[in-house]
């Protein structure tokens, strides 16, 4: 290996050992998230200042071309990483579900509390007595908010189309 | 409709009828009228999953309480909202329908009335009455899929994919934890995972319909895909860790009031 490519490993790798640690000390990626790039970037700043490290261990592992092995790491290193990922992702996904439910929950109670202060009419939706239907049609895309958006049953036979 | 049992009468006032609908304007306003009319002591929760055309409002002012999600999550997300909008609420009984029509409401009191001796109940589309057909890959993973539950429920099963079901107090706890959201969730995932939990499963023939809107979805390529799905969501509930079935205390009686 020349001395170039020498410096060359030395000085990529290195500057991968700064950026990690640089976004890790800005807090732009938490350690939880960041530890297998610590892993890896240190890794690689370590074989490149000894690249006989990496020789002494593929021999100990059988491994013909030492090179190899550093791929065959870094696959391995790559692919934890996404399993990594997926894993957060499934994990926000879950919060993001329960958010939602959380959202639309709320929103049932602001609309239903909404309308017993708009139209005082105290009674539970699901009752048999309904009130007729006071307002025009469902113009506003916001109906659902007002007092009047219990219609009787009958008006939904027909079927109405507004543009939105 | 006949005269009901004071058990089942009491049992279907403290049923929810849970109806997640995406984009079914067309149909929702007629469903939800329809079940009030043919089961008027239910109360109807139409779960409107990420629609954006005038669903929500639609199924208001037909009477439903309106869950509306910010975003759509599909048929077993806008389930888990239902079955936990049950919990919070008191209701001991959660029925599902569709909200484009295909299913009968004049079942529903059969349902739940299966519910007084089972865990879960699914209206089966093969099972004597109704006329639905499906072919092809479908069709397999169907029969797959029915042979390998019933082997699981040590009953006999003919339609598992049926989104017509009802759960009792024990299930409908369990499902407000943990209904899955993945792809094909809420029917495959949702049985094995309460089977595996302990849950009896019975299933009552029921009729299917016309669809009142929407398009079913039929071709060779989509239903491969169905059933390469399917086998992939059955294997892994199979495999995945079971969620003990508690038991619900008795006294929960009816419905809490508040604001609904």
């Amino acid at each position: 290996m020349s001395t170039t490519a020498y410096i060359f490993g030395i000085v990529s790798s290195g500057l991968v050992v700064v950026a990690v640690f640089e976004l890790l000390r800005r807090r732009q990626v938490r350690e939880r998230h960041a530890i297998w790039w610590v892993i890896a970037s240190l890794f690689a700043l370590l074989v490149s200042v000894f690249p006989s490290l990496l020789e002494a261990l593929a021999k100990a592992v059988g491994v013909a071309a030492p090179i190899n092995l550093g791929f065959f790491v870094t696959i391995v290193i790559l692919f934890l990483l996404s399993v990594q990922h997926g894993a957060e992702f499934t994990n926000l996904e879950d919060k993001t579900r329960a958010l939602a439910e959380q959202s639309a929950f709320l929103r049932q109670r602001v609309e239903s509390l909404e309308r017993r202060l708009d139209g005082g009419a105290a009674q539970p939706q699901n009752e048999q007595s309904r009130q007729p239907d006071t307002r025009a049609d469902a113009e506003a895309p916001d109906a659902g908010v007002h007092a009047d958006a219990r219609s009787e049953r009958e008006n939904h036979d027909e079927p109405h189309h507004e543009a939105h | 409709m006949t005269t009901l049992s004071p058990a089942l009468a009491s049992s279907l006032e403290s049923t929810l009828v849970v109806m997640p609908a995406f984009n079914e304007e067309q149909a929702v306003g007629a469903v939800v009228a329809e079940v009030l009319a043919a089961v008027p002591t239910v109360t109807c929760l139409v779960v409107s999953d990420g629609s954006t055309d005038d669903t929500a409002d639609r199924a208001s002012a037909a009477g439903a309480i309106v869950l509306q999600l910010p975003f759509n999550l599909g048929v077993g997300g806008a389930m888990r909202a239902g079955f936990r909008y049950a919990v919070e609420h008191g209701f001991r009984y959660v029925v599902q329908v569709d909200a484009d029509g295909q299913h009968n409401p004049s079942d529903v009191p059969a349902l739940v009335d299966a519910l007084s001796e089972v865990d879960i109940v699914i209206g089966a589309r093969f099972a004597g009455q109704g006329e639905y057909k499906a072919a092809g890959p479908r069709a397999w993973a169907m029969k797959l899929l029915a042979f390998t539950m019933s082997r699981i429920a040590r009953t006999r099963l003919t339609d598992t994919t049926s989104g017509f079901r009802g759960a009792g107090p024990r299930a409908v706890e369990l499902f407000a934890a943990h209904y899955p959201s993945e792809y094909l969730g809420d029917t495959v995932e949702s049985l094995v995972l309460a089977l595996r939990a302990g849950a009896t499963v019975r299933q009552v023939p029921v009729a299917m319909r016309e669809r009142a809107g929407g398009v079913p979805s039929q071709n060779a390529f989509r239903s491969t895909v169905y059933l390469v799905r399917a086998l992939v969501a059955l294997v892994i509930s199979l495999t995945a860790r079971p969620y003990p079935l508690r038991a619900v205390a008795n006294s929960v009686g009816g419905r809490t009031e508040g604001i609904r």
